[in-house]
């Protein structure tokens, strides 16, 4: 493999008729990984943030993910168990994120609750999320101890609460948090564009292939 | 996939003799033409996006080796591994090998043509792995032992019948013809392959040089459920794919979705960094990328370097009029359309896929939807002139164009006979300006009459056109 490595960047090298990158070159690719710029940010989402928000929730509805709004973070158990109660659902594998454990749940009595991660079969999972991105309607969301990633993808219906506070303009400025918040990477990083679809059988659109059928954000005023 | 391209001829003709097909294409130019136009529509920026894009591939080109070593380097501080594969040969090795490690019976697929380039799905199964291909389209061609026809609509040569019949014979279940119930069988049938899977194999559309990432972009989610369950992840992806960073994966992504099915955002855009850490509850907990080179690298420099700018949107065949016509199966390998015609004779040989460079009208639309302006045209006849030069191109073909040339070069007499060709030409089409039939050109003739030509030849018309424009100076 080491021999395969080298011969595959000796023929690129090979290629440009260089050998490595030395002096200004090699710094300005260096200064490029270092600096990270933006290339052209669309004008669509540089807005004020109370238009953020509205372009965020029209985008997200095109995208057929499912808006409800919270007044309140306490708000959020009873708007979970009414929306449960509606649809049928009556369990709900949670993530463990202390923003929701933390909440008073005593009162819900028509959904049976876990902190897990996800198993086939889940019908309803809720989880926070990192970011909002307005651009597109789209979330964002990072795995770690209290978001397992499977909470994302098995569920048929993913609840994701969203604070208005989160939400951003660009693709950008997301990555900007992303930084900011942590070092490292997380193992994955999801950015979700309302539920999963396919439209392989003749070209037409059905929703729910095989991530969640519905996707709810509860957008929380802050 | 079994190498065919020989056989473009053929297999066009039963293509556009096909009726199921020519049926099932039809949902493909109805469709993705207009949803990419009016997505386009919606961004002002667009062209700004294609102009930075192609910048960006070309920045990336001329320095892919220190990005691919960056690359490397964040992968395995991650705690990932990287193998470098100089041909399909060795990709197909390195992944058996980790799947033999990892003892694994079943992997999950996630939809990648590279794999398909590599024929990875026959080898796994000829050395006792068993394949589950789970996106929706790959996984009805799985089931009928079939090949995508596109890069990111595989199954877009099939009809809902199709459909309906393979899974009722595979499934066991009453025929449905409802899309909705048949996408819900697959969904049912595939959640127990999602966790039972060992190891599970996804491609990537970019690879980040500066945080060591892969991206996968789905509408599904079924690539996600491949890389997440399983105890093992593998990227399988070629040295191309890499980019800098986030910021410029992410133009790539603004142009990638607009271009290939319309939408302003592909549902799912995951970014997998490394195996999963000691304190989280899930995910992989091995993380290998297979960096695939496959012919690659020697077309650093050369006159086809450009083709590395493709990021496989599909574009170039959801609006070309061969594609349209005969589908991707006639290409005879995994890159249809105008891509694949400069891609396919590099990867398999221009001596097997000549004749795909040689299956266009040169309309140009191809180069102009490319998110990335690839000169598709220019490459296809840079082609034409190899096999040429390689004595390759059929005898008929070289001795018309030998005979042209011979004629070019003498442009008396050039125009002397195509003055008295057309004059002839003219008088056969008689009063209603059509030839019925022409001794040699009977492939136009037997199909279609001829439109006469009408009026002085090209020369003559700008003779005099000049001769005007003196007198007027004169004046």
């Amino acid at each position: 493999m080491t021999s395969s490595r080298n011969q595959i960047l000796g023929n690129i090298r090979r290629g440009l008729q260089r050998d490595l990158l030395t002096g200004d070159a090699l710094d300005q690719v260096r200064t490029r990984l270092r600096e990270h710029p933006a290339n052209t940010v669309p004008a669509r989402s540089q807005l004020p943030q109370d238009q953020q928000i509205a372009l965020f929730e029209s985008m997200a509805n095109e995208a057929a993910a499912e808006l409800i709004e919270l007044k309140t973070l306490e708000a959020l158990p009873g708007t979970v168990a009414e929306f449960c109660r509606e649809n049928g659902i009556d369990q709900l594998v949670s993530a463990s994120d202390p923003a929701l454990t933390a909440l008073d749940w005593s009162g819900i009595d028509n959904l049976e609750i876990t902190h897990r991660v996800a198993q086939a079969g889940d019908s309803a999972s809720l989880t926070t999320s990192f970011c909002g991105i307005a651009e597109t309607g789209t979330l964002m969301l990072l795995s770690g101890p209290h978001s397992p990633t499977t909470l994302n993808f098995l569920p048929d219906t993913h609840l994701v609460l969203l604070k208005q506070s989160q939400i951003v303009g660009a693709y950008e400025e997301a990555w900007a948090r992303l930084r900011q918040h942590s070092d490292a990477m997380p193992r994955t990083v999801n950015m979700i564009t309302g539920p999963s679809r396919s439209a392989d059988i003749e070209q037409k659109l059905q929703m729910g292939a095989h991530g969640p059928k519905r996707l709810i954000i509860l957008l929380l005023r802050d | 996939m079994q190498i065919h391209s020989p056989e473009f001829k053929q297999r066009a003709g039963d293509a556009l003799d096909n009726a199921n097909l020519q049926r099932a294409l039809g949902n493909l130019r109805d469709g993705f033409p207009q949803k990419r136009a009016a997505a386009v529509a919606r961004m002002p920026e667009f062209e700004q996006l294609r102009n930075e894009g192609r910048d960006l591939k070309n920045h990336i080109l001329a320095n892919l080796d220190f990005y691919l070593e960056q690359f490397e380097d964040n992968v395995i501080k991650q705690g990932g591994q990287v193998h470098w594969a100089r041909d399909g040969e060795e990709a197909r090795r390195a992944i058996l090998e980790i799947c033999r490690n990892a003892g694994a019976k079943t992997v999950t697929k996630g939809k990648s043509m590279v794999s398909e380039e590599i024929n990875l799905n026959d080898y796994l199964e000829a050395n006792g792995v068993k394949p589950v291909e789970t996106d929706l389209g790959e996984y009805i061609l799985q089931l009928r032992e079939d090949h995508p026809s596109h890069i990111i609509a595989p199954a877009i040569h099939l009809n809902l019948d199709d459909v309906s019949d393979i899974f009722h014979k595979k499934h066991n279940r009453p025929r449905s013809e409802d899309p909705a119930e048949l996408m819900q069988e697959a969904r049912e049938m595939l959640r127990k392959q999602f966790v039972a899977a060992d190891v599970g194999i996804t491609g990537a559309n970019f690879c980040v040089a500066e945080t060591g990432s892969t991206i996968i972009v789905t509408n599904e989610g079924n690539g996600d459920l491949t890389q997440t369950l399983p105890r093992v992840h593998v990227v399988i992806t070629t040295i191309e794919k890499v980019v800098p960073t986030l910021e410029d994966m992410t133009l790539f992504l603004r142009l990638l979705a607009r271009s290939a099915t319309g939408q302003e955002f592909t549902v799912y855009n995951t970014l997998s960094s490394g195996p999963r850490r000691p304190e989280d509850q899930d995910g992989p907990e091995e993380f290998h990328v297979v960096l695939l080179d496959n012919g690659r690298s020697e077309m650093i420099g050369s006159e086809f370097q450009e083709m590395l700018r493709c990021i496989r949107c599909s574009a170039c065949m959801n609006h070309c009029p061969v594609y349209g016509a005969i589908g991707g199966h006639a290409y005879g390998w995994v890159y249809p359309g105008p891509m694949g015609s400069v891609l396919t004779p590099k990867l398999i040989g221009v001596d097997k896929a000549g004749h795909l460079p040689n299956a266009s009208t040169f309309c140009g639309k191809c180069e102009s939807v490319c998110p990335v302006k690839i000169p598709l045209p220019k490459l296809m006849r840079h082609w034409r002139e190899r096999e040429f030069e390689r004595h390759l191109s059929p005898k008929g073909f070289r001795f018309g164009l030998g005979t042209w040339a011979w004629f070019a070069r003498r442009p008396g007499l050039y125009r002397w006979v195509s003055r008295s060709s057309s004059w002839f030409l003219k008088r056969l089409g008689g009063k209603q300006g059509r030839i019925r039939s022409l001794p040699l050109g009977k492939g136009w003739t037997a199909w279609r009459d001829m439109p006469a030509p009408q009026g002085s030849t090209f020369m003559d018309q700008w003779k005099r056109h000049q001769q005007t424009q003196q007198q007027k100076n004169k004046g």
